[in-house]
């Protein structure tokens, strides 16, 4: 579903990422593991057309999308939850949810994502920001689900969250991938990776540097979290 | 039986009756500016763009207004939707030959950009109708006064305040209550993020300019009859303006409306009370506010 080859990402004339290529598969969980400043977010910023200082080529289903507007991309199927949540302050919850155009069949209707989510049904009219980190990284989640969108691209979900939610976003990304929506996931929080990912690819100074199933990544974890330096 | 008014209660009440005068006055001109502002403070918002060439489109609201009325014959009445409309369009124009291509660039290279431009037109009203005003009448059913509990007030005053409370009523709710207001709050807030959540924001920036442009120009329609109409009747005005936005909070719409009463509030009554040092009154209170809410009144933090 996402295909990446050869990419590279600069800023000016700091070079963040290094002929990257990756690829996540429809129904598949890919996380992208490496230490701060590695150049993950970076990566998704340059799929969702955020970042254009690349080269390197990226498709989207089949189809080369680097000279697509990001509102382009995100109406083909591209889904960001980004590291900030995004959440703006001047819309209330339900605003925030359908702001974004409904983009595939497959797409939550506003009263699934309420029953998914009871406490963003009781706080609907709430301003966007008066909810905790917790709810705000929910109401992002669930606004691509609501969009429709094919490919998720999560920016660190767990970050700061309890760990009760955390296991809830764990269920939810699980549930989704048996509708072929694939995730390209970033984490620090290894033990939440492995219970959710397929593959795991390693960052480290802007190049991919290993590639492994979740078994291989589960028995060489301490081996490798040093060698990232996480 | 002869009354005898105490001459201090007399006095009294001929200080409150001025008072109450000034007041009206203070909030017909407060309409002017709450209008403009709000034009000025939407396109802030959603294009960053500092419009220096808000005054012109004041200023060509009211010559507008003069100029149809005296060759085609369109009334007061007709001008008030006829005249935000053509400014409506030209605004659209003026978006998409100039101010477009210079959006990527640093802000000032389009605050140049309008500054030249409201001088070329201010020329240009020079140039065809020459540096006297331009004669308005004010509306049949307008003119003259109203008595209300025992106050007499110019009834045109009454009908600016009014007519423009509403019309901001009316663009509040469009904001809060529909789906291009949800849009253009999330793009004035983070263009960025809305386009990565599949909003079209280019497509929305030309017609939101528009709608700023068009209601300065209602602004300037509602002037026509009240105020000078001369080629440089919005070279302070504008000025003003910037006082007012920066008073409400860069960026905050409610803001700019609130300010703008308040700013024409302090206008007209230090006309009244203290002479010479009304203009000098507005920037004072500015600097006020600056200095105990540096983000002005309806300021975010964060957005200072
Ligand atoms: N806007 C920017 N301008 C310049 N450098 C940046 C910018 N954003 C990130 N960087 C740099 O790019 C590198 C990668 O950042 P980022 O993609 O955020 O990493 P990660 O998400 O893996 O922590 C870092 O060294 C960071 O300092
Ligand atoms: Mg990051």
């Amino acid at each position: 579903m996402l295909d990446i080859a050869g990419l590279s990402a600069s800023y000016g004339e700091a070079h963040v990422l290094n002929d990257v290529s990756l690829t996540v598969k429809p129904g598949e969980v890919v996380t992208l593991v490496g230490r701060n400043g590695a150049g993950k977010t970076t990566l998704l910023r340059a799929v969702m057309g955020l970042h254009r200082d690349i080269e390197g080529s990226i498709s989207f289903a089949g189809r080369r999308i680097e000279r697509l507007s990001p509102n382009a991309r995100a109406r083909a199927g591209i889904g960001w939850v980004p590291d900030d949540r995004g959440i703006y302050a001047s819309l209330t919850v339900a605003e925030n949810l359908t702001l974004p155009p409904v983009v595939h069949e497959s797409a939550w209707s506003t009263e699934k994502i309420y029953e998914a989510f009871p406490v963003l049904a009781l706080r609907r009219s709430s301003m966007g920001t008066q909810l905790s980190g917790g709810e705000q990284q929910m109401l992002a989640i669930a606004r691509v689900l609501r969009m429709g969108s094919r490919l998720l691209l999560l920016d660190e979900p767990s970050e700061g969250l309890a760990p009760v939610i955390v296991q809830r976003i764990a269920e939810i990304i699980r549930e989704i991938t048996t509708h072929d929506i694939a995730v390209l996931l970033i984490e620090q929080n290894v033990k939440f990776a492995t219970t959710v990912a397929d593959r795991h690819y390693l960052l480290a100074q802007g190049r991919i540097v290993e590639t492994l199933d979740n078994a291989s990544f589960q028995a060489r974890e301490p081996e490798l979290l040093k060698h990232l330096g996480i | 039986m002869t009354r005898v008014v105490h001459p201090r209660t007399f006095g009294s009440d001929l200080n409150m009756t001025a008072f109450i005068q000034y007041t009206v006055q203070g909030l017909a001109a407060g309409g002017f500016y709450a209008l403009a502002a709000l034009g000025l403070a939407i396109i802030f918002g959603a294009l960053g763009v500092v419009n220096f060439a808000h005054g012109s489109a004041y200023m060509l609201g009211a010559v507008l207004s003069a100029v149809l009325l005296t060759t085609l014959n369109v009334h007061f009445w007709a001008a008030l939707v006829i005249v935000p409309l053509l400014m409506f369009a030209f605004g659209i124009l003026i978006e998409r030959l100039l101010v477009r291509w210079l959006l990527r660039l640093d802000v000032l290279y389009n605050f140049l950009l309008t500054f030249g431009l409201s001088l070329v037109l201010v020329d240009v009203v020079k140039n065809l109708y020459g540096v006297s005003g331009l004669p308005y009448e004010q509306p049949a059913g307008l003119q003259g006064l109203i008595h209300v509990g025992g106050v007499t007030l110019p009834k045109y005053q009454l009908f600016v305040f009014v007519f423009s409370v509403l019309v901001c009523v009316i663009v509040w709710v469009l904001l809060t209550r529909t789906r291009a207001g949800m849009i253009v709050r999330a793009a004035t807030e983070d263009p960025d993020r809305a386009r990565a959540l599949g909003i079209n924001v280019s497509r929305w920036i030309t017609p939101v300019f528009g709608f700023g442009i068009a209601v300065a120009a209602l602004s300037g329609v509602l002037a026509a009859p009240f105020r000078a109409i001369t080629a440089t009747m919005g070279t302070n005005f504008v000025i003003i303006l910037f006082a007012i936005v920066v008073i409400g909070g860069l960026g905050s719409i409610l803001g700019a409306v609130v300010a703008g009463f308040l700013v024409g509030l302090v206008e007209a009554y230090g006309q009244a009370y203290a002479g010479t040092f009304a203009q000098i009154a507005i920037f004072i209170l500015m600097v006020i506010v600056i200095l105990v809410r540096p983000a002005g009144l309806f300021g975010r933090r964060d957005a200072a």
